[in-house]
């Protein structure tokens, strides 16, 4: 029978080696499932993990899959340090999306000439956005001690909603046949594209920033270790003096920003224009994408890279295997699954025994 | 404390328990090493160890939560096989844990209930805890919640929950941590009787007072292992001390010192509870001089750890002006602040809140080195860290891998080396220290109490928190009793007496004589614990 | 309500299972796929209980016996479970359920009362029953005594030789059937047709419900009750056309929880109380 012994001390080798196996797991469970379902397994992966990268134009496209998916990664690898569980990262998404978006159609329908200023305006108005409807969930934290939890989730659904009626309604494009969508932007409001071609954006550039400028912050500063004790064991963080109240709300305000410029790099960006649908939950999937890059802001690069070749397969395998799009959702279930699997290892071997 | 108790020569010759070669062995260290023990019927037997010499294995061992990895269980000159506590209870084995198993929220009737096996009804069973308490002189109310008891009403329910599965061995682990002097007599008293009614009773312990005044035979582990069997009456303290521990008990050279200006002043502190289960302060007021060590005795829960948090900045509910340090009052100043003031503060708890666990030495230094030194710019300076640490660790004599090495690595007593190093290192004007030597081995704690001597000297203001009595008499100048929130009146320590603590730790410093009277005459229908 | 008295039990013995939403989801589509295939209302009943307490099953393997973090393999449950209910139920959209009249006979033909009382759907009678049965169970029973023990301190039920993580395994097969039940309640008799995402966060509400209900059972009926109402209240303010956007009007349930949750949480004492001391913490014997 197989047994689990604990370790005397936690292994290192396995909190890196975890996520490789985590991900073989999910390979592995991929074949079993493409089999059962009556799919060439070979196909169906070369599909998910070759095909997206076979070439630039491929690349690319992860690349823009990648944006999103980092920034808000890097913000939630520091709030989930911090233990503030921040669940409503989609939320926040939206909410950037949606105060960015309503930035640069006003600016475009003013008769505007778009530009770097202009752009850069229209960020700053999405991160504030995100930054909004995180300080919901953390005054409701702070002040009342509600569950940061199900308040921030159930704001996802308030802001979907908040999103679905605006775009019915005032920011609706008059000339779209009554399609819910606002007005297409203009070019010159759109971030400019890095590589001629594609669709990548500068959105990538921005999320690698954010990325190295996250490993900074919680690896070198003071600010950012007061967090982490925070996190890993309050009671000392009492001891020591630092304000859990401080890091709350610093994680917090991270994570809603970098959600917020998530999205409105989404409607900047790739998409152009508001639509309800401006999120295919990235800020879920980026939920995994933390577990799955161990907190951790460079790993976060990584684990992201993955998931948008999740993303990118899925609708791959649509395409070329008839097979439906939502079976990115129970791969990226499977891979957190396995990950969490995989952890225990870290703590514990596996034995023979009786 | 009396000596009276009855030799069981001319019981049944039965010997009711028999252990022999007892072994279990976890991942980091061999527990238990071909253990033998044997307890006869009607025998107040103890088992002697200091902290991590293995008496608690043995003892779950016995009771059924732990399997031995090899060795023989002879039960009425039966082998047994103890499957689980179920079965422990069935042979007639009970257990009064050193951490109570009970729980808060549900009343006593249905802790003991829980204890006892399957279709005990609950109505009938109120009434018999009421009777048998009462027996045994054990005063007990069923329907109240467990979250409203005292830490010795606690034991007494499970002291009643034992009884009540009718025992013929009932297994007492380090029961007396908990009570005040008097308590313990009224204990013991319970425990002979029960003797005399042909119960045996395995008494774990570390003090050796106890043992040579309740106990007919003693067998003595260290490190796991068996090092002799002895009658304590026949025995010195000395004498087992060396079998406890391989030597005789280092001694403090006591010099009295003259103390200068006031550097903690306590003044009216009230503080109402946080929650449920806390203790409310009341109206409490000290000061604590340069080049003393005030120590404060008393019962766990009566106060302890609310004061402990207000001190240290933890809580900042109370009174502005309530505490001042140095003369600055810093009532509503967090911990940070009163470090920068001067302040020091050893906890209770290690891992979790004096230290982080998965974090590093040099890392853990920024809960309390948080100056120029260690932190600039908002960045930490990493090389700085690892110097420091590296000169804590020499000077204190800590085994541990390097300052890199994560805290849960260490063992409890370096672990408390390091920190009360820590703190040192800082040479802070206050040091606050909480039970500075539980669960430490004999050498560290020896070596912790004289740095915190040797801190006094050089002119720091120290305050000690403890329950262990000896501690507090061998180390402080002036002594504290706080009992239920409140706090006695400051007596000088060569002037008091054990006795006479023992009777402040009930509350009762306001009846009786006055403080400065020596050898206060026991009354014992005065006490209730 | 039938999830969130699940949702209880399993936060009594100290678990909290924040793959409701998955489990229900998961439920509703087997349950429906199972109704339309077998034209038996029962079997998808079952098959959605069933259904439920497989994943939940899968769940307590996970933190009971491995011991991972609680919080983040129920939202993996949830994520996994709505990536397969869209999965499987790709082929079941735009199929409905024929639904017969259901109602207490005789009872039900009081006016008034008897139409808010005794017209409804036999689940709703079993979910007042659970209700009941569930109060008796852990106030009156010794295996609730215990299964309150259990949450309030593993620690101290293990050293009493309570078998811990068998029970809290039960506790979760438990509720991971009762949300199978309610899931399968969402798409066989509240709407009945299948489309990706149907209960709407109603599992969270659940999950939102026992910490709203401070884990008394009685509690939960009444909160679920309210809740219930706020939902349909918006659909008679539409149905009246109030001059309220549609969308706006759907934020209300969930603005309400939010609301509800703030309220109680401000008393942090009677969290502290009434909270199984344990929820959220693993527990490994040795």
């Amino acid at each position: 029978m197989l047994k689990l012994e604990a370790r005397a001390n936690p292994s290192t080798l396995m909190s890196w080696l975890s996520p490789v196996f985590a991900l073989l797991l999910t390979v592995l469970c991929g074949v079993i499932l493409f089999v059962a379902l009556g799919k060439n397994p070979l196909e169906g992966l070369a599909a998910f993990f070759w095909e997206p990268i076979s070439n630039l134009q491929g690349w690319a496209e992860v690349g823009v899959k990648v944006t999103p998916l980092l920034l808000i990664a890097v913000g939630l690898a520091v709030c989930y340090r911090a233990s503030v569980f921040n669940i409503g990262a989609e939320g926040q998404l939206v909410l950037g999306a949606i105060a960015g978006g309503w930035a640069a159609l006003h600016m475009n329908d003013g008769g505007n000439t778009g530009g770097a200023a202009m752009i850069a305006v229209a960020l700053v108005a999405g991160m504030l956005g995100g930054m909004f409807w995180a300080a919901i969930t953390t005054v409701l934290r702070d002040r009342f001690n509600t569950n940061e939890i199900l308040v921030s989730l159930m704001l996802v659904y308030v802001a979907q909603l908040l999103l679905s009626y605006l775009v019915h309604g005032i920011l609706m494009d008059p000339d779209g046949a009554n399609f819910p969508q606002s007005k297409l932007l203009d070019d010159s409001f759109l971030l400019p594209i890095i590589m001629q071609g594609t669709r990548l954006h500068f959105g990538i550039v921005l999320a690698l920033l954010a990325s190295g400028l996250g490993w900074v912050f919680l690896s070198r500063s003071f600010s950012g270790f007061k967090l982490q004790v925070g996190g890993m064991a309050p009671l000392a963080a009492r001891y020591a003096g630092f304000s859990s109240r401080k890091s709350l709300w610093t994680s917090m305000m991270i994570c809603g920003a970098l959600a917020g410029l998530a999205g409105v790099c989404e409607v900047l960006g790739p998409v152009g224009q508001l639509t309800p649908t401006i999120s295919p939950g990235y800020g879920f999937a980026a939920i995994i994408v933390a577990y799955v890059g161990r907190l951790h802001p460079i790993g976060v690069i990584f684990s992201s890279f993955i998931m948008a070749l999740f993303y990118i397969g899925g609708e791959l395998s649509q395409s070329r295997l008839g097979m439906p799009n939502a079976i990115t959702g129970v791969f990226q279930g499977i891979l957190l699954f396995s990950l969490l699997a995989c952890d225990v290892l870290i703590h514990y071997r596996m034995r023979w025994g009786k | 404390m009396g000596n009276s108790h009855q030799s069981p020569g001319d019981r049944e010759s039965d010997t009711r328990l028999l252990l022999r070669g007892i072994t279990k062995r976890y991942p980091s260290v061999v527990a238990n090493d071909g253990i033998d023990l044997t307890v006869l019927t009607g025998e107040i037997h103890s088992v002697l160890g200091e902290n991590g010499a293995g008496k608690s294995t043995l003892m779950k061992i016995i009771y059924g939560s732990v399997k031995p990895d090899a060795g023989q269980i002879l039960w009425n000159g039966k082998e047994v096989h103890i499957a689980n506590p179920s079965a422990a209870r069935d042979l007639g084995v009970a257990m009064v844990f050193q951490h109570f198993s009970l729980f808060d929220t549900l009343t006593v009737t249905e802790n003991i209930a829980l204890g006892l096996p399957k279709h005990t009804k609950l109505d009938e069973l109120a009434k018999r805890i009421e009777t048998t308490a009462r027996e045994y002189g054990l005063d007990l109310e069923p329907q109240r919640h467990v979250h409203t008891l005292s830490v010795g009403e606690c034991q007494r329910v499970e002291i009643v929950r034992a009884l009540l599965t009718k025992p013929q061995l009932l297994i007492l682990d380090e029961p007396t941590s908990v009570l005040t002097p008097q308590a313990v007599e009224r204990l013991f008293e319970t425990l002979r009787k029960l003797a005399a009614e042909g119960c045996s009773i395995l008494y774990i312990s570390h003090k050796l007072d106890e043992i040579r005044a309740l106990c007919h035979t003693c067998t003595v582990m260290r490190a796991g292992k068996v090092t002799g069997i002895c009658d304590p009456t026949q025995e010195s303290a000395a004498s087992l001390s060396r079998l406890m521990i391989g030597a005789e008990p280092p001694a403090i050279k006591y010099v009295e010192r003259q103390p200068g200006a006031t550097m903690l002043k306590v003044d009216k502190l009230s503080l109402p509870k946080i929650h449920p289960f806390a203790t409310a302060l009341s109206d409490i007021s000290f000061e604590v001089r340069a080049g003393e060590i005030v120590g404060i005795a008393g019962v766990s829960g009566n106060g302890q750890q609310e004061l402990l948090a207000a001190l240290s900045g933890e809580d900042i509910r109370a009174e502005y002006n309530a505490i001042s340090l140095q003369g600055e009052a810093v009532g509503h100043t967090n911990a940070a602040g009163r470090r920068l003031r001067g302040l020091g503060f050893v906890p209770e708890e290690r891992l979790g809140r004096g230290a982080v666990p998965d974090l590093s030495l040099a890392q853990n230094l920024l809960l309390s080195h948080q100056g120029a030194s260690t932190v600039k710019h908002g960045f930490v300076r990493f090389s700085a860290l690892s110097g420091i640490a590296a000169n804590i660790i020499q000077r204190f004599k800590v085994k541990a891998g390097g300052p890199q090495s994560t805290a849960a690595s260490l063992s409890g007593g370096n672990l408390q080396k390091y920190i009360v190093g820590r703190e040192v290192m800082r040479e802070p004007k206050v040091l606050i220290v909480a039970q500075p030597t539980w669960g430490v081995d004999v050498g560290a704690a020896a070596q912790i109490r004289a740095e915190l001597v040797a801190l006094r000297d050089a002119g720091c203001a120290l305050l000690v928190i403890s329950e262990e009595l000896d501690e507090l008499f061998e180390i402080s100048d002036r002594l504290l009793v706080i009992a239920k929130g409140r706090i006695s009146p400051s007596i000088k320590r060569v002037d008091a007496t054990i006795s006479q603590i023992g009777l402040w730790m009930s509350g009762l410093w306001d009846q009786g004589d006055p403080p400065s009277a020596p050898d206060v005459e026991l009354v014992p229908e005065a006490s209730h614990a | 309500m039938l999830a969130a008295l699940g949702l209880l039990i399993n936060e009594k013995s100290g678990v909290v299972n924040l793959g409701a939403e998955g489990m229900m989801l998961v439920a509703a589509i087997i349950g429906f796929a199972t109704a339309v295939n077998t034209d038996s209302v029962f079997l998808g009943f079952a098959a959605g209980a069933f259904a439920g307490m497989v994943l939940a099953g899968f769940f307590a393997l996970l933190t009971v016996w491995l011991g991972t973090n609680q919080y983040a393999t129920g939202l993996a449950l949830s994520l996994f479970g709505s990536g397969a209910s869209a999965y499987i139920g790709i082929n079941y959209v735009g199929n409905s359920l024929q639904n017969g009249k259901h109602g207490v006979p005789l009872l039900e033909d009081i006016p008034f009362i008897g139409t808010a009382l005794f017209r409804q759907h036999p689940m709703a009678y079993l979910a007042m029953l659970l209700c009941a049965a569930i109060i008796w169970f852990l106030y009156r029973t010794r295996a609730g005594l215990v299964l309150r023990a259990v949450g309030e301190s593993p620690s101290s039920a293990h050293s009493l030789g309570y078998k811990v993580r068998r029970i809290r395994l039960y506790a979760l097969l438990f509720g991971g059937a009762c949300c199978g039940l309610a899931g399968a309640y969402m798409s066989l008799v509240y709407t009945p047709l299948w489309s990706e995402g149907m209960t709407a966060g109603r599992g969270w509400i659940a999950l939102a419900l026992t910490t709203f209900a401070t884990w008394r059972p009685a509690r939960v009926m009444i909160g679920a009750y309210l809740f219930g109402g706020v939902t349909i209240l918006t659909f008679y303010m539409q149905g009246l056309g109030v001059a309220i956007a549609s969308q706006l009007l759907s934020m209300l349930p969930y603005l309400a929880t939010i609301v509800v949750l703030v309220l109680i949480s401000r008393n942090a004492n009677w969290i502290k109380l009434n909270m199984p001391a344990s929820l959220g913490k693993n527990f490994t014997p040795h």
